[in-house]
């Protein structure tokens, strides 16, 4: 039976209207035609170096942009078109954000009022419970954020979307600054998570862990997803994988031969024509920097090249 | 496009900013012009209220107001003038020496500013007017001697971070003098600074000049100065003469806005980018 | 307990040190600045009033020191002011210390009403102007607050005197007290009521200041990353404001004012003159007329002395509230 995704965003494009020097104007597009689905009980992974632009699809979906951001394309949650109303209602109930780092949190208020949020009637026995399974001790409720440590503050921060029982969670590098272990243990409980049936749409730079608890992987690149494959393919290797970046981004990986892609990843405003990856992509053809592929299926996943097999 | 629309706004800020400035400098000429005839006493007309002919009204000597005031603007430019002009200029040595000197100095310069901020600015003022015997020298050095403090600290900022910039690092290594790094590096980025310093610092100075010459301090009772002249309306407000104090204020009020206007229109154009808001 | 209290009597104990050298150095400097005056403490106090005594005469010499030299003159004068005797005012003809005592309650109570309003005032338009930033309110209250602050505070007095005092008649033209009553006779009322309009006057003149401060610090609040997570946590504006918001912008807003006790004693200076108030600000402006030397110097100093306190406690107040401080040491 075909499931109802949680999260569905369709050709998402994010653009930042910049005043360049003293009083020019000019628009910077950050996300191009994004397109991914998260179905509950699965992990999808969005996976990219930094400067991709990944963070901005968070706050797209929440409706968090800062002010001179125009959006194009759709999202629906639950088959539900999601207008900036509705992201207003849904935010903090059914769409819960796990933020990066402990700047998320107020400096001023402590840890267990703040983890409680402004809700009424305030959730502080759920709170105290939630706390005891993330491993968090009795008196961590009475710091304040500046003396938790790395994987308290992240502890503490999942804690809040727990709190919130909301379906659809959004966890935005959720591990940097952690140790392995510790990152490990902050994505068991997403795992945990989503076998409880919730969507975790997980945004990431570490691809080695993604590969690992993710159930689909986007692969994004340049403000756009090059492919989105599950993560079996990954664990496969480059023959079951089907875009170039995907591969050369298997074969970087220090266990696959360390094997570096040459080139950058091309930065917002200096995007180049037809398809993002073609300077960089040892296959490419004429055709590659003409016009830009779209997004189709195969084996399974999606990839976004002319010439993928 | 573009270009020409940043040309369009800066060419409109310049105009705006030469206009203000005609329109001080009139004020000020205007001032000195006038003659002495123009404020003189006339007990036949004293303490008319305004009318066409006297737009201000008359004092209780018979003086017409509007001509007084605008003495007295001229005379307070001047004050504001050189004092801000002093100061900024004691801000600029001590902020850099406070900056390229030993750290003992910086201590001891960072320690005087603090002694300078530690006394309220109109009771020092006071003390030092009344050191130099009151009277116009007194003023000057007063209000010059409290204003540098802020623009002093702000300087010293500056040159701290200049000094450490990668550019003056490469011109040292390059063998240049210190002289030259001042000329070349420091001098062309602190100018900017120093001009919108003196000309912000302006508008406070003529305002601690009207204060303290409302005081009793400084100009002498006969000079036209705008704080004798509300000192002077004081005596016959409750008498219900309220041009003498409503007029001259708002002039000085406006022209203190006008300053203050031509000042940040100044730091606009010298620095677009930390007036973008 | 104690490992949280020792190292803040020890910034206290630092900053108090600090304090008391500049005490020290505004001592020298307004001892320097009124023997270079052309003012002679001595001919003043005799030109005063009446028949002075041999007696009297030794007195005021032995205090002012005039055989010695300069330095020792003032080491004089810095060991009676330690012992507590600050002088002779020569235009009251009473000691300084019972001047400075008696003015400052006044000062203190003007001071005190201008503060909290200036404060008050001042800390709701930024929060209003902080939250609404650049749409009407904002702008408004934006170039209210810079034409507020380009107005002289003595001309404010004046005009408020104009329209409250001479045309409304509501509040009377000057004095801390009705005419012709005695000190014990004025009820508290009676003092409210004149004081009212000066501390209007000092309130107006200083809280542009505090206002803009609070409308930039809570812009930056505004856009903090904890603010960004409190709305993805579904608060909403007014939520946001109350529970992030404040709690952010209190302490630097209240830093802000304790560290104006300069200006604060600066304006009072004008505003009691204006209203012919009898506090330490317009006795300040007398004595420096009169050439009355101790009275200018001892209330120099208290100004001094007042400022630092403000500082103090501004500076004490970080590490009191701010749980970083407070508790980086543990």
């Amino acid at each position: 039976m075909e499931q109802q995704p949680l999260l569905k965003v369709e050709d998402l494009s994010v653009t930042f209207r910049m005043y360049d020097g003293a009083l020019a104007q000019k628009d910077l597009s950050v996300i191009t035609d994004l397109s991914l689905t998260v179905y509950p009980g699965e992990i999808v992974a969005v996976a990219g170096s930094s400067g991709s632009g990944k963070s901005l699809l968070a706050s797209a979906v929440l409706g968090l942009l800062p002010g001179n951001a125009v959006t194009g394309g759709k999202m629906y949650y639950r088959g539900e078109l999601l207008t900036s109303e509705k992201q207003k209602a849904l935010r903090g109930k059914e769409i819960a954000l796990v933020p990066q780092s402990v700047s998320f949190l107020d400096p001023l208020m402590k840890v267990g009022p703040q983890a409680d949020g402004a809700k009424k009637p305030l959730p502080t026995k759920r709170r105290k419970s939630i706390f005891q399974r993330l491993g968090l001790p009795e008196k961590t409720e009475k710091l304040y954020p500046f003396a938790l440590s790395g994987g308290m503050a992240r502890r503490v921060l999942v804690s809040t979307a727990l709190i919130s029982d909301a379906d659809l969670m959004i966890a935005d590098e959720p591990t940097p600054g952690m140790t392995l272990n510790q990152a490990l243990e902050a994505l068991t409980i997403f795992r945990e998570m989503a076998n409880e049936g919730k969507g975790i749409l997980l945004i990431t730079h570490d691809i080695d862990l993604a590969f690992a608890f993710a159930d689909r992987i986007a692969v994004f690149y340049a403000g756009t997803t090059l492919e989105i494959a599950s993560a079996k393919d990954f664990q496969n290797g480059p023959d079951t994988l089907r875009h170039p970046y995907s591969k050369a981004l298997w074969q970087a990986l220090p266990q696959n031969g360390f094997v570096p892609l040459k080139g950058f990843q091309p930065y917002a405003g200096h995007l180049p024509q037809g398809c993002l990856f073609a300077p960089r992509c040892p296959y490419k053809k004429e055709r590659c920097e003409r016009e830009t592929p779209s997004m189709r299926e195969m084996r399974g996943g999606e990839v976004r090249c002319f010439y993928a097999t | 496009m573009k270009l020409f629309r940043w040309k369009n706004r800066r060419t409109r800020t310049l105009c705006y900013m030469t206009l203000l400035g005609l329109l001080l400098l009139a004020a000020y000429l205007f001032g000195l012009l006038i003659p002495e005839e123009a404020v003189a006493t006339d007990f036949m007309n004293a303490k008319l209220p305004p009318s066409l002919e006297h737009p201000f009204g008359t004092d209780s000597l018979g003086r017409d107001l509007f001509f007084r005031t605008l003495k007295g603007l001229s005379v307070s430019i001047t004050v504001g003038i050189f004092a801000s002009l002093i100061s900024a200029v004691i801000a600029v040595l001590v902020g850099v020496a406070a900056a390229v000197g030993s750290k003992w100095l910086d201590n001891a310069i960072c320690f005087v500013i603090d002694l300078f901020m530690g006394v309220p600015h109109t009771v020092l003022v006071l003390l030092i007017s009344f050191a130099l015997g009151r009277g116009l020298k007194g003023l000057l050095v007063g209000i010059a001697v409290t204003h540098w403090t802020g623009l002093a600290r702000v300087i010293r900022g500056e040159v701290l971070t200049l000094r450490n910039h990668p550019f003056v690092a490469v011109s040292r290594r390059l063998g240049k003098s210190s002289g030259w790094i001042l000329r070349h590096h420091l001098l062309p980025h602190l100018l900017p600074q120093f001009l919108v310093g003196l000309i912000l610092m302006f508008p406070h100075a003529i305002l601690h000049e009207a204060s303290i010459s409302f005081l009793g301090y400084g100009l002498s009772p006969e000079q036209p100065a705008i704080g004798i002249i509300l000192s002077e309306s004081m005596k016959y407000l409750s008498a219900g003469l309220w041009w003498p104090a409503v007029f001259p204020g708002l002039t000085l009020v406006l022209i203190v806005l006008l300053v203050d206007k031509f000042g940040d229109n100044l730091k606009r154009i010298l620095d677009p980018y930390s007036a973008q808001e | 307990m104690k490992e949280k209290i020792l190292p803040f009597l020890g910034a206290f104990f630092a900053k108090g040190v600090r304090m008391l050298a500049l005490l020290l150095v505004v001592s020298i400097a307004a001892f320097a600045l009124v023997s270079l005056s052309p003012v002679d403490p001595v001919q003043q106090y005799l030109l005063g009033a009446g028949p002075v005594s041999e007696e009297q005469r030794a007195q005021v010499e032995e205090y002012w020191g005039v055989n010695d030299p300069p330095v020792e003159r003032y080491f004089n004068w810095l060991s009676s002011l330690l012992s507590g005797d600050m002088g002779i005012s020569t235009l009251y003809r009473r000691p300084v210390s019972d001047i400075i005592g008696e003015r400052f309650f006044n000062s203190i109570a003007l001071m005190l009403c201008a503060w909290l309003l200036s404060g008050g005032i001042g800390f709701a338009l930024g929060c209003v102007m902080g939250a609404k930033k650049d749409r009407w309110p904002d702008r408004i209250l934006k170039k209210v607050c810079y034409l507020f602050s380009s107005l002289p505070t003595f001309w404010l007095g004046l005009v408020l005197l104009l329209v409250f005092a001479v045309w409304l008649a509501w509040f009377p033209v000057g004095f801390s007290a009705p005419i012709g009553m005695l000190d014990s006779e004025v009820s508290l009322w009676q003092r409210f009521y004149h004081l009212l309009l000066p501390a209007l006057t000092l309130s107006l003149a200083s809280f542009s200041n505090i206002a803009l401060h609070t409308r930039q610090k809570l812009i930056d609040v505004l856009e903090d990353d904890y603010v960004l997570f409190a709305r993805a946590r579904g608060e909403g504006e007014g939520t946001i404001l109350r529970r992030h918001g404040l709690r952010n912008i209190l302490i630097p807003a209240l830093t802000l004012q304790f560290s104006s006790f300069a200006e604060l004693f600066g304006g009072s200076v004008l505003a009691e003159t204006v209203f012919s108030y009898p506090g330490l600000g317009s006795a300040a402006a007398e004595a420096g007329l009169n050439s009355d030397i101790p009275l200018l110097l001892g209330i120099t100093l208290f100004s001094a002395l007042f400022v630092c306190v403000g500082n103090l406690i501004a500076d004490m107040l970080y590490r009191v509230v701010d749980p970083r401080i407070r508790e980086e040491r543990r």
